[in-house]
């Protein structure tokens, strides 16, 4: 066994963990390390070719790789110590970790953790889709890293069920490759993923999006044949006579992504059964003295710019706590209310903080309502909110002052 | 003759991998023939993965003899080939009066048959050894235990080719003929020359059999579905948990099943079908099981399934026929040289052992067998993800390779993956990776670690675009290269 003592761990090297690396860095932490179980640096930015990325933060639209490039960049200009093709088998809440290499197996203690492992994507297994198992089902992102890394093309006539963002982007990445998309098969009454995606992959490529409809069976003894799809009624039961089969040689599941958190509960913290992730404060800790979360695997984000954002101040706040200068102060709850899928932080300190959180369902003209008690403290208006967006909002000292315990709704 | 064969053994399931492995014991010429890509390419693969004590069959009959005799040997059995089997004990659960009258009737018949250790317990002991299941009370079975079915019959197959058996995949038999002292056994492009002829096909061992003009026996698929749950909840049970029996329902009910991985098994379902190889999952099955496993569960876990299968039963009785059929076992009166193993079904993978050494004691009966000189046994320890820390170490020192962990969900490691593609029996197949290491079986169900297999596949092993197939050679992942769609395109227009 390898031992080594550092001041802050990051798990992950994607966005998340590349920028909580630099801004503890920058904070004036040295003895940081980034475990990383891939061998390369960047996570899934690394096969998301398509652009607008860095549109809050750089106001330009770059590509998955150009915008991740910018904190490769700094954290190998910064010397940052980096761990690749490591896997973290091992976490608990005294902040040790077993890290697991070529060279050997890693005891590690950190004084600071930030857990940034992204999510996994949700698969056929869970939603249960009957039928045969032939090859030719693909998660969306898997596809999206076979396509895009290693140049292997997956199908020619593809069905995606789910209009999450990573099946918009393949849809029209499969297109662009010369593949048929026949229809994107939504169970929900609206699009799940953001109207840019809508209108640029599926819109412009001429390619159906059949809401309320789902797959229902897919058959094929080797290779996908033919995929059955129906329309739902509100409880998401087939409505009997609609089945439709469609001839197709590939199925891309787009349905939905799981923040990877079995690190986390490892580690005993305490998690949020609404965004999957870990329950944290406004400095990002969670449950664990000295361990933060941010990224996907906090919540799953919509867009890349905010997550790195949490993650600079998940990685400021590590370097604070590891400098014992992280101010301790009383927390509130602050809970989902009506309306409300979920949210972060879910404790805050009576000062100025922004939270983040996403609808149950879409509307027009509606306010979020941040309450205390009965007493309304805040009330802000929107011409249209959507579940696939992620909302912000300030939250700022002197409108909070005193609360006991904050809610927040959608009206 | 090259194909010149002492004895054949067609399919290679859990039975004809312990035939032929057993037969491999002596000074024998030996051909393992399997019309799938792999060995367990069937109903082996696809079960529960138990280890019977021989409660169910009715007394005397084969099933029971086999049953009994077979769980007696599966300690040293799979302990030679380097499987890990756990005794975990059953509890068959009653719910109702009705359901405890029956567990009386399973005792007697589990003691008539020579069953060890059966105890009738109360709800307060059902409490404390199983909190989470709902019970009046319970058969408690001791002898009863786990083991992956897959791994034990890929270990039977490895071994038995260990020990001089030809195995060839891909092979389905087309033809049999008797000629005067041996059988000419035909696939699509070789002929096989065998003095003795084991029938283990399974689903299709009426096929085969009716190849030889002999047609007593008819195969009714019966599928059974499963559930398999995360392993997050593998603390939910400690035994298996069956129901009593429902006589004439095809199957032993719908039960839970501890697996070595942690991932808890709902199933199967029985349902009579028309074609043997359908293995389609269905919906109303899905939803089917998941209530009756809350029959059972004070608390089922939401959205926790992982996945679903189907296997197919061999039934030799047809639906609605109360009595649950037995195994055919024998040479056959008028086929000199053909053994039959027809109709096995459950307990089959707890009386492989047994039904193995019945076929070379038919052969003993007839001919002098000469044990070989030296017979290899397999030592295969558990696996990375499943040892710990020290254990993990250690095995890193053997093989840096070992460190580098592919499948993030089952930490199955780059070593691991390289071995089971190095499998002595030449496959490549993704399922063929999935069932040696384990790789892909986990939550994500593949989601990142089939990309860096299939990275592995190409670098390492230089496999090109067309050789990368889920099982066999038509089940390509892949059509081609990325711009070969495009390419065809440009040259049309």
């Amino acid at each position: 066994m390898i031992e080594k003592k550092v001041d802050i761990a990051i798990i992950g090297a994607g966005p998340a963990g590349l920028a909580a690396a630099i801004s503890a860095k920058t904070e004036g932490i040295d003895n940081l390390l980034i475990i990383e179980r891939d061998e390369h640096l960047g996570g899934i930015l690394n096969q998301c070719i398509h652009e607008g990325f860095g549109l809050e933060i750089y106001k330009e639209a770059l590509t998955g790789p150009e915008y991740i490039q910018r904190f490769i960049d700094e954290v190998k200009e910064l010397g940052i110590p980096v761990m690749l093709k490591s896997m973290v088998m091992e976490l608990n809440d005294k902040r040790e970790l077993i890290v697991s290499n070529e060279e050997g197996l890693h005891q590690i203690e950190a004084k600071a953790v930030v857990l940034s492992m992204g999510c996994r994507e949700r698969t056929r297994g869970m939603i249960r889709i009957p039928g045969d198992r032939p090859a030719g089902i693909f998660k969306a992102g898997e596809a999206q890293h076979f396509i895009n890394i290693r140049n292997y093309m997956i199908g020619k006539k593809v069905v995606i069920l789910g209009s999450g963002d990573i099946g918009l982007i393949m849809a029209r990445r499969l297109v662009l490759e010369g593949a048929e998309v026949p229809c994107v098969v939504e169970i929900l009454p609206y699009c799940s993923g953001l109207i840019r995606n809508r209108v640029q992959c599926l819109e412009d490529f001429g390619i159906p999006l059949l809401l309320r409809h789902t797959v229902v069976d897919i058959e094929g003894k080797e290779r996908v044949e033919s995929v059955t799809i129906a329309e739902v009624d509100d409880n998401w039961d087939i409505i009997e006579g609609t089945e439709r089969k469609i001839e197709c040689d590939t199925l891309l599941l787009s349905v939905g992504l799981i923040p990877e958190n079995e690190l986390s509960k490892m580690a005993k913290i305490a998690m949020d059964e609404k965004t999957g992730g870990a329950i944290v404060d406004e400095n990002f800790m969670t449950s664990c003295p000295g361990i933060f979360a941010c990224g996907n695997v906090l919540l799953v984000h919509d867009v890349v710019d905010y997550v790195t954002m949490d993650a600079y101040l998940a990685g400021k706040n590590a370097a604070l706590y590891v400098k014992d200068e992280l101010i301790k102060k009383p927390k509130i709850e602050i809970k989902t209310g009506p309306g409300i899928r979920f949210m972060v932080p879910q404790k805050i300190a009576l000062e100025d903080v922004d939270i983040y959180m996403r609808v149950l369902e879409p509307g027009f003209d509606k306010n979020i309502i941040i309450m205390d008690g009965q007493e309304v403290l805040k009330s802000k208006k929107f011409k249209r909110v959507a579940p696939p967006e992620m909302i912000k909002i300030k939250l700022k000292k002197n409108e909070i002052e005193g609360a006991k315990e904050i809610t927040v709704s959608v009206e | 003759m090259d194909n010149d064969y002492d004895a054949l053994v067609i399919g290679a399931g859990v039975i004809g991998c312990a035939v032929a492995r057993e037969l491999s014991r002596y000074e024998l010429k030996v051909a393992l023939l399997e019309k799938e890509s792999d060995v367990c390419g069937g109903a082996s693969k696809a079960n529960s993965g138990v280890l019977h004590s021989g409660i169910y069959s009715a007394p005397k009959s084969q099933k029971a003899r086999l049953c009994v005799q077979g769980n007696d040997l599966f300690s040293k059995f799979t302990q030679e080939i380097g499987v890990e089997l756990q005794r975990i004990g059953k509890l068959v659960v009653a719910r109702s009066d009705k359901e405890i009258e029956e567990l009386e009737k399973l005792k007697k018949v589990g003691k008539e048959n020579g069953v060890l250790g059966l105890k009738l317990i109360d709800v307060e002991e059902v409490r404390r050894l199983e909190p989470n299941i709902r019970a009046q009370c319970a058969l408690l079975v001791p002898s009863a235990g786990i083991v992956s079915p897959y791994k034990l019959t890929i270990a039977l197959a490895e071994n038995a080719w260990e020990n001089g058996v030809k195995v060839f995949l891909n092979s389905k038999v087309t033809d049999v003929s008797k000629k005067e002292n041996y059988f000419d056994v035909k696939n699509d492009n070789l002929t096989f020359r065998t003095r003795w002829l084991i029938n283990s096909a399974g689903l299709y061992c009426d096929t085969i059999a009716n190849m030889l003009g002999i047609e007593r026996h008819k195969v009714y698929p019966c599928r059974g579905e499963y559930l398999v749950l995360d392993k997050s909840y593998d603390h939910l049970i400690n035994h298996l948990i069956y129901p009593p029996p429902e006589n004439g329902s095809g199957g032993l009910g719908v039960h839970l099943t501890p697996t070595m991985e942690g991932n808890i098994l709902i199933g199967p379902s029985a349902e009579y079908i028309d074609e043997k190889d359908d293995i389609r999952t269905t919906k109303e099955a899905m939803d089917k099981l998941n209530v009756q496993a809350a029959n059972f569960l004070k608390q089922l876990p939401k959205d926790a399934y992982i996945q679903s299968y189907a296997g197919v039963r061999c039934k030799l009785i047809p639906k609605g026929c109360e009595a649950s059929g037995d195994f055919v076992i024998e040479e056959d009166e008028k086929v000199e040289g053909f053994i039959n193993l027809m109709g096995i079904e459950s307990p089959g993978l707890s009386a492989s052992p047994a039904i193995a050494q019945m076929v070379v004691d038919i052969i003993k009966s007839r001919e002098t067998l000469k044990p070989k000189d030296e017979f290899k046994t397999r030592r295969t320890g558990r696996r990375f993800g499943l040892l710990d820390i020290k254990g993990k170490s250690k095995q890193i020192e053997t093989n840096p390779k070992h460190g580098h962990v592919i499948c993030r969900c089952e930490n199955v490691t780059e070593k691991e993956i390289t071995d089971a593609l190095d499998n002595p029996l030449g496959v490549r197949t993704l399922a063929g990776i999935k069932y040696r290491s384990r790789a892909t079986m986990g939550r994500c169900q593949g989601g990142f670690c089939r990309a860096r297999i299939v990275q592995i596949m190409e670098e390492q092993y230089k496999m090109g675009v067309q050789d990368i197939t889920f099982r066999s050679g038509d089940s390509r992942l892949f059509i081609g290269r990325t711009k070969d769609l495009r390419g065809n395109d440009r040259e049309e227009s």
